[in-house]
């Protein structure tokens, strides 16, 4: 028998699926009592290019209710020609299709396997991808040369039947039209006035009003053609279009934010769409570089005195246009989603820009936030390209309009999802009525995937302790993906697993070791992070940390009050690590991150797979010394040596940090002779790899090269566990690591309290 | 409508009773004025009863005296029908048809009568010959006070002598009354005619700027009125005295002068202020808006660009006109090149503007669909020097046709254009003019849309005068914002059916624009005619965001304004811009009693822009002479300012009372004014002897000639929109203006002298002056016709149209054939010579006699009976005369 570890790694690589307990506790009891629900990790669109997709339709259980795909879980009787449906038992006769079905000849989607297969199918008329582009000009001279820039060569990264549009905005919001020979052409929108989906369309033209149907005729694809053209059709137009691009040429007195429309450049992107391309894979490319000063979306008024909200503001109520600024974006959000249209959001500016208020767009849609100082810069201009990625069949990383639908066995009910989704409400017998994230809904719709987009699936099991399960019973799930591929071929994706139901009396010694600590990391944190937008801050620790006492007390092994006696099993050793670190992050914590900060980690946060999620919950550290090959080691302060170079990897940042001996040799020009060339390729070593990390990551994270007692150094030095500070500096010994100027409790006093408070308090138990 | 309704309303020009307005109280008749009369019992024109009337034979007397123009006609031609004639005036016009017959049928259906001979009743055109005679080519200083100037068909050259020209200001009367019994005894309105930028000649000096530094110009401390001649200095010059207040005031130090032997200041003939009647100061920051100086004007060209416009070809020729048309963009005097910056937008239900920075390759066209409410949607680019961007310019007026060229839009809006250039002079902190171009009605939806309520029905009701009342809402407040903003709007219109003009030209007429139609465009036959009035309007001298103050002496004061203007209270006249043409007119009323001595000042101050973006002022000063003697008022009463006020009055009246009132009370007034003068001022004749004084001795042609215009005409022949166009473009019109409008001019062409240097007199506007041989050139301003006579020698024909005979006429000829013979230069030079001297250009129409256009023609023969209804001259005379007579017993 393989170890879990393979056999989690496996069906990773497999299914894209990562479950928190990889047996299943038989009885709703029994789960409710492991603290850590039963949830997965699910990556929808995972590489699989050992998977060839199959050309034809999937064969679907004939229950109106179930309609559950044909998998190799279904037993089926090969000379009837009938299978029966692994979740709701009916049994369905083949399709003609399938006549020459036989134990010999069995059809791809029975393996074993193919536990998860794509289906090409032929629906509706194919249609290219959009991509809107909405541009702020209200930027500066540098960075907009820099925008327009990468924008134009974004042009030769489209798929060249890819149809494009572009609106820029400032003071007012233009649509251009890229059709017309001659005279560059453009409507023209006021930047205070919110406009309803139907007026944008008429005053764009797209719409006779009220002469042919009541409502107005719905525009036919092609009355759109001004506004969205074909790219290999309007490459050189547009490029001249985006050449000549000025900045806003509204004045800004002195004291003022120059007036952005972003709103209504975002409704008029969206109204645009709506009406041409409903239902249609696009993507709205938003590149901001300032906050919405005017109009509705407004997050700060156009006097630099005021300045924007804080989230001491927002703590205080004192945020005046937050309400109003995030409703209105979630509208917006919530009617690009029903089209199918995602929105990304560039943002490039020094202070912030409002992706609170906006993140709603992104965070609904499937679209991209990126978030960087400048235009001008290689943070921006390459996560940009990273958009456009090919993976090795030379197709785009993305997907639309993808819908997620599960059903379960019925054991097991959905409470719900956490990532870039939005909910399809379809109430169902799979449902459960207790919701985790976004539930109440078997079914979610994802505007924008990407093979590392991943939702975070939490389960119920509702199976009741009077109702055994028999033994070796499995429980399953099948995860039904239909999206449009960036070769705009629908497809669908099948991924069904299986688990099996262990007694939780009998079995706990299992059960606990098929616990897999990083996927519940991860979904706890999603949980706490998704807590974290509606609640208090402090609630929500608090929350995690009962979650985590009580895990411990539910699996250590311990004698009542004392703490010293207080072990945990292998399978479970890293979690209360994971949670010290998580409790630190900027993802539950505020301080010295401004909203916009904040917005931008969970965004991320609860959409990046499961190693990239625990790369920012725990930040990698790896040292480089002449003593030995780089090796990872402990996120700790007593990993600061002056003789060693490290590289931490928080996701977002990438920081290199030389110790205090190695800055000194630098600076005095080691590296440049020729005695010393072995010091110069220590100095090299970290950066190759930063630049591997740098060439695969999207987003780009920050580059950070600093040294010991640099002022970037601070970056690490608020990721590492201050096992070390100026409180114990002295009685732990100068010898080792560096001292952390800060208060917060180190790695060991959360430990020591967290034993204590698990060996102790058998009042918080159920 | 009710009568407290109607009493309500305010009473034609505004006159309190008693004070020189129109009152039928004169004599023994009743005492309340007629225009409150309406809702009651039909007031008819209380025609005298059929008994009282004399007729006897007797030979017509004319009679020559110093000031008075008498002729009397004891005649048989009033036989009963005529008593008809009172209901003619004051009543319902008779149909078309009658009108068409030819007058009084009795005058025809009866045995031949010997008629009252034409040639013995006053003559205007003699009239005006004998002035040219007089004053022609004569130097006129205005060195007098009160003195009244030739006429304004007379070419005289003016020198300024410490009152301004006559070209700026006219009055009807140089003389006033005394107080205010004699005024409202007499009935002759006070008023006058400003044009305060009217163009002077080659050979008059142009006005001087005088710059007093920072300081600004110097002014009466009390009434504010500025330095001028009537300034008193005393106190050997350390303080003045203010004519028009008769407050002391300090002089500045910077500005003592001492005084010389006469009390006069030693500098008087160095500064232009203490000499001269008109001048202007460089006004400092405290008369700009938001105390910084204007930015230049800026014109905008805004083209309907809807299918019509585009499939009569209108839009080509409108682009490429402009082409080289902007090259000659008005500019101050000696500057390289004009300051003035252009911009340009096309609509039909949206609006496009176009940028058009120099730094482009191309213009950029920019779409706003949002007409609820419009903006500009670029700042930069749009409003540029035509020069810098000459070439984007013409790239863009090259496309512009073609762009559109499939159109099928059929709506357009309007309201949304002006507010457009509203927005755009705003965004761009400046003053200037919009040019909009339009076929249709705005039907799109958007503000100020449009609908058809032209109503035939209405035409001799009570309601009638909603037809010449613009709807009411957006284009209201779109006035005062054009007017706030100092923008001005000139509308060309080429409708095919009624669009409501009354409405559209609401705003063109009250921020100093004007308003061109041309009714059925046509490329061949209106193209030349149209982009003749485009070339004038866009050269036009002109100023903007004007405000005009009018002072006055003590004892009279300025009450009513008449123009292209917005009134905000009562005293300011406000204009989004004035041009050489346009004229304000302003009522007169006493105060208190004048004194014969010290006489009556006016100066009229406007403060404007200048075509280079510089704020000026400019001053003209009137000295006028009073007098208790009601004669010497009649003697200095001028017939053209008169009837130019008469006309004025008489059109804003048609927009609150009936036409059958408005008629009524011309008449009255007419016959008040003439019988008061033979009551006080003639000697004792026979009762049955008409006597006009001298000054005035034309003044029922006019005025016979102004009932018969359009708007006063009731006609439901007539189009309600070129009514409405009538009226509105006389409220703006100057003296000249009225005077060639009311009484055309008519030249014979088949006898004149082709080597003699001026242009054949011109001859009586009637129907017996025309001969059937003869050729005839007639023009009133706007309209200008070619008659044949039926049996006009082919060697006429030959030498002018180039044809063997008139048969071979065909078709709709609007220019003349460029023929190598004396008679045809002379002919196409006296054309071309009207065309040059009039403020808008004229589309030659040539008519051959007989022929149905002749209708057109006939029209304006102002001494015949009007096609629609309306008195011969001779009959009019005659109802006024018993009017007259009426009075006096």
């Amino acid at each position: 028998m393989t170890t879990y570890q393979e056999f989690i790694q496996q069906n990773e690589d497999r299914d894209g699926v990562r479950f928190s307990w990889n047996l299943w506790p038989s009885s709703r009891l029994e789960a409710t009592r492991l603290v850590v629900p039963v949830s997965c990790l699910f990556t929808p669109l995972k590489e699989r290019p050992d998977l060839p997709p199959v050309q034809y339709e999937p064969v679907l259980c004939s229950r109106a209710n179930c309609k559950a795909v044909l998998n190799p879980l279904c037993q089926v009787d090969f000379r009837a020609k009938v299978w029966a449906c692994n979740f709701c038992f009916q049994r369905n006769p083949f399709p003609p299709s399938y006549a020459g079905i036989s134990e010999v000849n069995q059809p791809a989607e029975l393996m074993p396997q193919f536990s998860t297969i794509e289906y090409i199918v032929q629906r509706g008329p194919q249609t290219p991808l959009i991509f809107l582009y909405v541009v702020d000009t209200c930027l500066e001279e540098e960075d907009l040369q820099a925008l327009k820039g990468s924008l134009q060569m974004s042009l030769s990264l489209l798929p060249p039947n890819a149809l494009v549009g572009l609106i820029t905005f400032g003071r007012m919001v233009q649509v251009h039209e890229l059709s017309c020979e001659g005279i560059a052409k453009s409507y023209v929108f006021r930047g205070t006035k919110d406009l309803t989906s139907k007026q944008i369309q008429e005053m764009l033209g797209l719409m006779k009003p009220a002469a042919t149907g009541p409502q107005g005729r719905p525009v036919a694809p092609q009355d759109a053609a001004a506004f969205l053209q074909p790219i290999h059709r309007v490459d050189m137009n547009l490029t001249d279009l985006l050449g000549e691009l000025q900045r806003d040429p509204w004045p800004v007195p002195q004291g003022k934010r120059p007036l952005r429309s972003t709103g209504v450049a975002l409704s008029v992107a969206v109204g645009l769409l709506e009406g041409t391309f409903p239902n249609t894979g696009a993507r709205v490319m938003l590149f901001v570089g300032g906050p919405p000063t005017q109009g509705p979306g407004m997050v700060v008024g156009d006097e630099l005195k005021i300045p924007i909200r804080s989230w001491h503001d927002i703590q205080k109520d004192n945020a005046r246009h937050l309400k109003k600024a995030t409703k209105f974006y979630e509208a917006l959000g919530n009617r690009s989603a029903a089209n199918g249209h995602s929105i990304d959001i560039y943002a490039c500016a020094l202070d912030q820009t409002g992706l609170l208020e906006m993140k709603c767009l992104s965070n609904l849609t499937g679209g991209h936030i990126v978030m960087g100082d400048s235009f001008n810069t290689s943070l921006f201009t390459q996560t940009f390209q990273g958009v456009f990625s090919k993976d090795h069949n030379g197709d785009f990383r993305m997907a639309f309009g993808g819908v997620l639908e599960i059903k379960t066995s019925r054991e097991l009910k959905v409470c719900g999802a956490i990532g870039p989704c939005v909910s399809l409400n379809s109430k169902g017998p799979y449902v459960s009525e207790n919701e985790m994230g976004i539930g109440g809904t078997n079914q979610w719709k994802m505007c924008s995937l990407t093979p590392s987009s991943t939702l975070g699936i939490y389960l119920e099991v509702v199976n009741q302790h009077n109702a055994p399960i028999p033994q070796g019973g499995r429980g399953a799930i099948q995860f039904v993906t239909q999206y449009q591929h960036s070769n705009t071929q629908k497809r669908i994706r099948v991924t069904t697993i299986t688990r099996n139901w262990a007694d939780a009396q009998s079995q706990i010694q299992h059960i606990e070791s098929s616990f897999d600590q990083e996927a519940a990391a991860v979904l706890m944190a999603r949980l706490g992070v998704f807590r974290a937008e509606s609640e208090e801050g402090p609630d929500v620790l608090r929350w995690l940390d009962r979650q985590l006492i009580r895990l411990c007390q539910k699996f250590g092994q311990y004698n009542k009050e004392d703490p010293t006696s207080f072990r945990l099993s292998e399978s479970l050793s890293l979690y209360p690590q994971f949670m010290f670190h998580l409790r630190r992050s900027p993802f539950l914590q505020v301080f010295n991150n401004s909203p916009d900060e904040s917005s931008y980690y969970r965004h991320h946060f609860t959409r990046q797979d499961l190693t990239q999620s625990l790369i920012m919950i725990q930040p990698i550290l790896y040292s480089y010394s002449f003593h030995g090959p780089p090796e990872p080691v402990l996120l700790d302060s007593s990993s600061i040596l002056p003789d060693r170079i490290l590289l931490m990897d928080t996701f977002f940042q990438l920081v290199i940090y030389n110790g205090e001996t190695i800055a000194q040799w630098q600076k005095a020009g080691y590296q440049e002779m020729p005695e010393y060339q072995n010091f110069k390729q220590l100095l090299k070593a970290p950066q190759d790899d930063a630049n591997d990390i740098l060439e695969t990551r999207f987003p780009m994270p920050r580059y950070i090269n600093t040294e010991h007692g640099g002022s970037q150094a601070r970056f690490l030095l608020s990721k590492v566990n201050p096992s070390q500070t100026h409180n114990n500096l002295y009685a732990w010994g100068q010898e080792s690591g560096a001292p952390i100027l800060t208060d917060d409790v180190s790695l060991q006093v959360f430990m020591d309290h967290l034993k204590k408070l698990a060996v102790s308090i058998c009042l918080l138990c159920p | 409508m009710s009568q407290q309704g109607y009493v309500a309303a305010p009473p034609y020009s505004q006159a309190p009773p008693g004070m020189g307005g129109y009152q039928v109280g004169y004599a023994a008749g009743p005492a309340q004025p007629l225009y409150g009369h309406l809702g009651g019992a039909p007031h008819p024109f209380s025609a005298p009863a059929a008994g009282t009337h004399t007729s006897t034979k007797s030979a017509q007397v004319v009679v020559w005296n110093k000031h008075s123009f008498v002729f009397c006609f004891l005649r048989n031609i009033f036989n009963s029908s005529c008593l008809a004639l009172p209901g003619q005036f004051g009543g319902m016009m008779p149909g078309p048809q009658a009108g068409m017959q030819g007058g009084f049928p009795g005058a025809m259906a009866g045995p031949p009568q010997k008629k009252l001979d034409p040639d013995a009743i006053p003559s205007t055109t003699q009239v005006i010959e004998d002035d040219k005679a007089k004053n022609g080519g004569q130097v006129y200083c205005t060195n007098i006070r009160g003195q009244v100037p030739p006429l304004v068909t007379t070419d005289f050259t003016v020198q300024d002598q410490g009152n301004a020209s006559p070209r700026f200001i006219r009055c009807t009367t140089y003389t006033l009354p005394c107080t205010a019994e004699l005024a409202k005894q007499c009935q002759v309105p006070l008023a006058a005619v400003v044009k305060p930028l009217a163009n002077l000649p080659k050979n008059e000096a142009p006005l001087y700027a005088v710059n007093h530094g920072e300081t600004g110009p110097i002014r009466c401390n009390r009434c504010k009125a500025y330095m001028c001649p009537y300034m008193q200095f005393i106190d050997g010059g350390r303080r003045y005295q203010c004519t028009f207040c008769n407050c002391v005031n300090e002089v500045p130090v910077f500005y003592f002068q001492h005084l010389d032997h006469m009390g006069r200041r030693v500098d008087f003939y160095e500064r232009p202020e203490l000499s001269l009647g008109s001048y202007e100061f460089v006004a400092t920051l405290d008369y700009c808006k938001n105390n910084k100086p204007p930015n230049p004007p800026a014109f905008i060209f805004m083209i309907d660009v809807s299918y019509n416009n585009i499939k009569s070809g209108l839009v080509k020729l409108i682009c490429d006109e402009l082409k080289t048309l902007l090259e000659k963009l008005p500019r101050e005097e000696g500057a390289d090149c004009s300051a003035v910056k252009v911009g340009f937008v096309t609509y039909d239900k949206v609006l496009h503007f176009y940028n058009v920075k120099s730094a482009l390759a191309q213009p950029q066209m920019m779409v706003v669909s949002d007409t609820t409410e419009m903006f500009v949607p670029l700042l930069d680019g749009f409003l540029v020097s035509y020069q810098d961007s000459k070439p984007v310019i013409c790239n863009l007026l090259d496309q512009i046709p073609t762009m559109f060229a499939d159109t099928a839009e059929s709506e357009t809006v309007f309201a949304p254009v002006i507010q457009a250039g509203v927005e755009a002079f705003k965004a761009a902190e400046c003053s200037g003019k919009l040019f909009i171009f339009q076929s249709l009605m705005p039907t799109a939806e958007a503000p100020g849309k449009l609908k058809n309520r032209d109503d035939k029905k209405l035409v001799n009701t009570d309601k009638e005068k909603t037809l010449f009342q613009p709807q009411k809402g957006v284009y209201e407040q779109l006035c005062k914002d054009c007017v706030v903003q100092g923008c001005c709007v000139d509308l060309f219109l080429f409708p095919n059916q009624y669009l409501d003009l009354a409405t559209m030209a609401d705003v063109p007429s009250h921020t100093g624009g004007s308003v061109y139609k041309y009714n059925n465009f046509q490329m061949e036959t209106d193209g030349e005619h149209f982009l003749a009035d485009l070339r004038k309007s866009v050269q036009k001298h002109i100023g903007f965001d004007a405000i005009m103050r009018v002072r006055t002496s003590t004892g009279f004061r300025a009450t009513d304004f008449f123009g292209a203007i917005h009134m905000n209270n009562t005293t300011d006249v406000e204009m989004a811009a004035v041009d050489c043409d346009k004229a304000v007119t302003v009522e007169f009323k006493h105060d208190d009693a004048l004194s014969e001595e010290s006489g009556a000042l006016i100066q009229c101050a406007l403060l404007y822009t200048n075509i280079s973006g510089q704020r000026r002022l400019r001053v003209h000063n009137l000295s006028l002479n009073c007098s208790s003697q009601l004669s010497e008022l009649y003697k200095s009463c001028e017939t053209d300012s008169l009837i130019n006020f008469f006309a004025k009055s008489a059109y804003r009246a048609i927009l609150n009372q009936p036409l059958k009132n408005v008629r009524e009370i011309l008449v009255n007034q007419t016959a008040h004014m003439l019988a008061c003068y033979r009551k006080n001022c003639a000697s004792p004749s026979a009762a049955s002897q008409l006597i006009l004084p001298d000054a005035m001795k034309v003044f029922p042609v006019y005025m016979n000639s102004l009932m018969k215009t359009a708007p006063l005409v009731g006609s439901t022949e007539l189009s309600t929109d070129d009514r409405a166009h009538q009226r509105l473009a006389v409220m703006a019109m100057g003296v000249e203006d009225t005077q060639l409008l009311l009484y055309p001019r008519l030249i014979p062409l088949h006898n004149m002298d082709v080597d003699s240097e001026v242009a054949p007199a011109p001859v009586r506007c009637s129907e017996e002056r025309l001969t059937d041989s003869g050729l005839f050139l007639l023009e009133n301003g706007h309209s200008m016709f070619l008659w044949i006579g039926q049996a006009a020698s082919p060697d006429l024909i030959q030498g002018i149209f180039n044809l063997p005979s008139l048969a071979h006429f065909q078709g709709l000829m609007s220019t003349l054939p460029d023929v190598d013979n004396p008679l045809s230069k002379k002919v196409r030079a006296i054309i071309r010579d009207l065309q040059n001297k009039r403020p808008n250009s004229m589309k030659l129409q040539i008519v051959r006699q007989k022929d149905k256009p002749e209708m057109l023609f006939r029209q304006l023969l102002v001494e015949d009976k009007g096609l629609h209804g309306g008195a011969s001259y001779v009959d009019f005379l005659c109802y006024v005369h018993r009017e007259i007579r009426q009075l006096l017993t």
